[in-house]
């Protein structure tokens, strides 16, 4: 089995589902030619010819909007936000037409695209690059958002948003593209959208992340694990819509939940989950839910990072505050 | 080779007829036999006559806001009929007559009007996209399914409408630069009825005309008497014929007038003069067409009130029909967010659907 890491996977992905559909056109800034700033698309204009891979001009709105139009008229498009700090130019064409089309024509029209875009901190980049804006996608209903956390569910989680016949959010945590490698089969594979996955059994607390952060996040299990708290840890992959089942079963063994993720709090997904474990596991709780999230502050330049993102050490203090809530 | 002699750059507006409905360029004149004139004079008095009823039902409170078309029948009518079946057309809200032009019944319209959103469950076979209602963002759509007819080698010419407002947006821009760079069989059509609510064109863009906006984009221009239907109809269908042959995209600017308001909504007098109106309606296209198929011989007075009943007939009876299955089914809400329902929708129904049987009402 290949070792791959989360940017392979991207690319060994598009080139799968390109060449076992050939109605997959794939395009953005830069992708063609150069093969994408991260060098996710390389390759695929050599092997598929410019008429799949293609580079386009520098407007955001266009590619969300063109891709509309060539999804109504037969094509399935993968397109690319350089960054997701340059999306904004787009949602205008997502939320009011790419989340709408199944809606306003009865099912007439629907718009099978897949929007990919690198997120998060931590690679001491520029203003506008190191952002998660994933709730602001979370809340616009008929758009599914999804996060890998490593290569392995990179590919079986693309795959399934690229053969959605709905438009799905793919938002690829940029801080962790060549972080680790880890065995790929090489066969086609599809991980669901729209579940969650328990990465780790344990009976103490329930830990709920997504993305990069879930590095972090079994960074400080571990060092949970030798004060003898065993958390149970849960990559929520989905964003939206979220998979309550696996949330709450987890929350009704553990009694306690800590979130974690790297978006500002206010607003957050944390909330969401916050509000959902509430809902439906309220008598099962030992403890006040609990967040862990970036500050309600714009991210700070790279000199400022990390203090920014949740590190373990943060991590442990709050699993251990939770854990040790009125004992 | 009209778009050579009426280079945008010459700012020359084309016409065949003038507000006499005389032929002013006989030479121009597309070869059209009785039935086809009488067909295109036909959809007007429908487009007409079929707004008229939709304003007169808003008014007594049984249709939403609705988006009256007055005045602008020949640019709509004019350039919907330039396409072939195969072709999409790309609407934004204010083009009954290309509505009708490409077949799409009235019961349809109105069922939208009404508010019900199967009014965009446009029946299989009909490539037209729903009302698109954010000004200029329909256009980017226009350009990816003509790229794709393009990739794909499909024999198909997409042609979007807009409005002179819709010139000032990010997405015009966006779509024109891309049409050209990548030479989509894309018809840029712009009905310029010189006002975006209560904003006249000159306050919109500093270029002369709209149709001038074609050259930066590397990509034909013309413009044409938006009242002038066969002036419409050879412009459209030349650009039409371009782009299927592989000619890549054109801007189309039908110069016309809308004597009615922006919306039921909106009260055109705070921002225009009646003198402005009154001038505009001596150039009605319908009642030049009228004139010009008149003189010809081709249609008499008589004919011509009973094409507008026939019209009016079946205006009055598609929203007869509207009101009588225009209501809507509740799982239809939340039924067409994704192709299945999450489980959070089910959800909601469910609780919403209990609440009601709590009260009696399901």
């Amino acid at each position: 089995m290949p070792l791959m890491n989360v940017l392979q996977a991207v690319n060994e992905t598009l080139k799968q589902e390109m060449r076992r559909d050939d109605r997959v056109v794939v395009f953005g800034e830069d992708v063609g030619h150069e093969g994408g700033v991260f060098r996710a698309t390389v390759d695929l204009q050599k092997e598929f010819g410019k008429d799949r891979c293609m580079d386009t001009p520098l407007a955001e709105s266009g590619i969300v909007g063109v891709g509309i139009g060539m999804g109504l008229n037969g094509l399935i498009p993968v397109v690319e936000i350089q960054f997701m700090g340059f999306v904004y130019p787009a949602f205008n064409q997502i939320i009011t037409h790419v989340a709408r089309m199944r809606n306003r024509s009865r099912g007439r029209y629907t718009v099978p695209m897949t929007i990919r875009m690198p997120y998060g901190g931590g690679i001491r980049a520029l203003e506008h690059h190191s952002e998660s804006t994933e709730a602001l996608f979370a809340h616009i209903p008929g758009l599914k958002v999804v996060v890998p956390s490593t290569p392995y569910d990179t590919k079986g989680l693309l795959a399934s948003a690229i053969r959605d016949e709905d438009p799905v959010i793919f938002l690829e945590p940029k801080r962790i593209y060549r972080a680790f490698k880890q065995e790929v089969p090489e066969e086609e594979y599809l991980i669901p959208i729209g579940k969650a996955k328990v990465v780790k059994e344990g009976e103490d607390i329930t830990i709920i992340s997504w993305g990069a952060s879930m590095r972090e996040v079994l960074k400080a299990t571990e060092m949970a694990e030798g004060k003898g708290i065993y958390p149970e840890v849960i990559d929520l992959r989905t964003i939206a819509p979220i998979d309550r089942e696996t949330v709450i079963q987890s929350v009704k063994k553990t009694g306690r939940v800590l979130i974690v993720h790297e978006a500002p709090k206010t607003g957050g997904v944390g909330g969401e989950l916050i509000s959902i474990i509430n809902e439906k596991a309220f008598l099962h709780l030992e403890a006040p839910p609990s967040r862990l999230t970036g500050f309600d502050t714009v991210f700070p330049l790279p000199k400022g990072e990390h203090h920014y993102i949740p590190s373990p050490e943060r991590i442990l203090k709050k699993i251990t505050e939770t854990v040790n809530y009125l004992t | 080779m009209i778009y050579e002699d009426y280079n945008p750059m010459k700012k020359k507006m084309f016409q065949i007829m003038n507000e006499e409905g005389e032929i002013i360029q006989p030479q121009l004149m597309p070869d059209l036999g009785k039935e086809e004139l009488l067909k295109m004079y036909r959809l007007m008095v429908q487009t007409r006559e079929t707004d008229k009823k939709a304003l007169l039902y808003q008014r007594q409170g049984r249709m939403l806001t609705y988006a009256p078309n007055l005045g602008q029948e020949a640019a709509q009518v004019g350039s919907a009929l330039s396409l072939g079946k195969e072709d999409w057309m790309v609407p934004a809200f204010r083009e009954l007559g290309a509505w009708l032009a490409r077949g799409i019944e009235v019961n349809m319209v109105y069922l939208y009007w009404y508010g019900n959103e199967y009014g965009s469950k446009v029946p299989e076979g009909i490539k037209v996209l729903p009302v698109s209602v954010p000004i200029a963002s329909q256009l980017q759509h226009a350009v990816g399914i003509a790229w794709a007819s393009k990739l794909q080698e499909k024999d198909e010419v997409v042609m979007t409408y807009f409005g002179d407002g819709a010139t000032s947006q990010g997405d015009f821009g966006e779509a024109m630069n891309w049409a050209g760079v990548y030479q989509t069989p894309t018809i840029f059509f712009c009905q310029n009825n010189q006002f975006a609510i209560s904003v006249p064109r000159g306050s919109q863009t500093a270029s002369e005309t709209i149709a001038q906006k074609s050259i930066a984009y590397g990509m034909p221009g013309i413009q044409v008497d938006g009242n002038d239907i066969f002036a419409v109809y050879v412009a459209t269908k030349e650009a039409v014929k371009r782009a299927r042959n592989g000619g890549g995209p054109t801007l189309i600017e039908a110069f016309t007038y809308r004597l009615g308001a922006h919306t039921t909504s909106d009260d055109p007098t705070r921002y225009r003069s009646d003198q402005e109106v009154e001038a505009w309606k001596k150039k009605d296209p319908i009642d030049r067409m009228k004139k010009y198929l008149m003189r010809e011989g081709l249609l008499t007075e008589e004919e011509d009130e009973k094409i507008a009943q026939e019209y009016i007939n079946i205006a009055e009876d598609a929203f007869k029909y509207v009101e009588a299955n225009g209501e809507i089914e509740l799982e239809d809400i939340f039924k067409y967010q994704f192709k299945e329902m999450t489980p959070q929708l089910k959800e909601q129904l469910e609780e919403y659907k209990e609440f009601l049987r709590g009260r009696g009402e399901a």
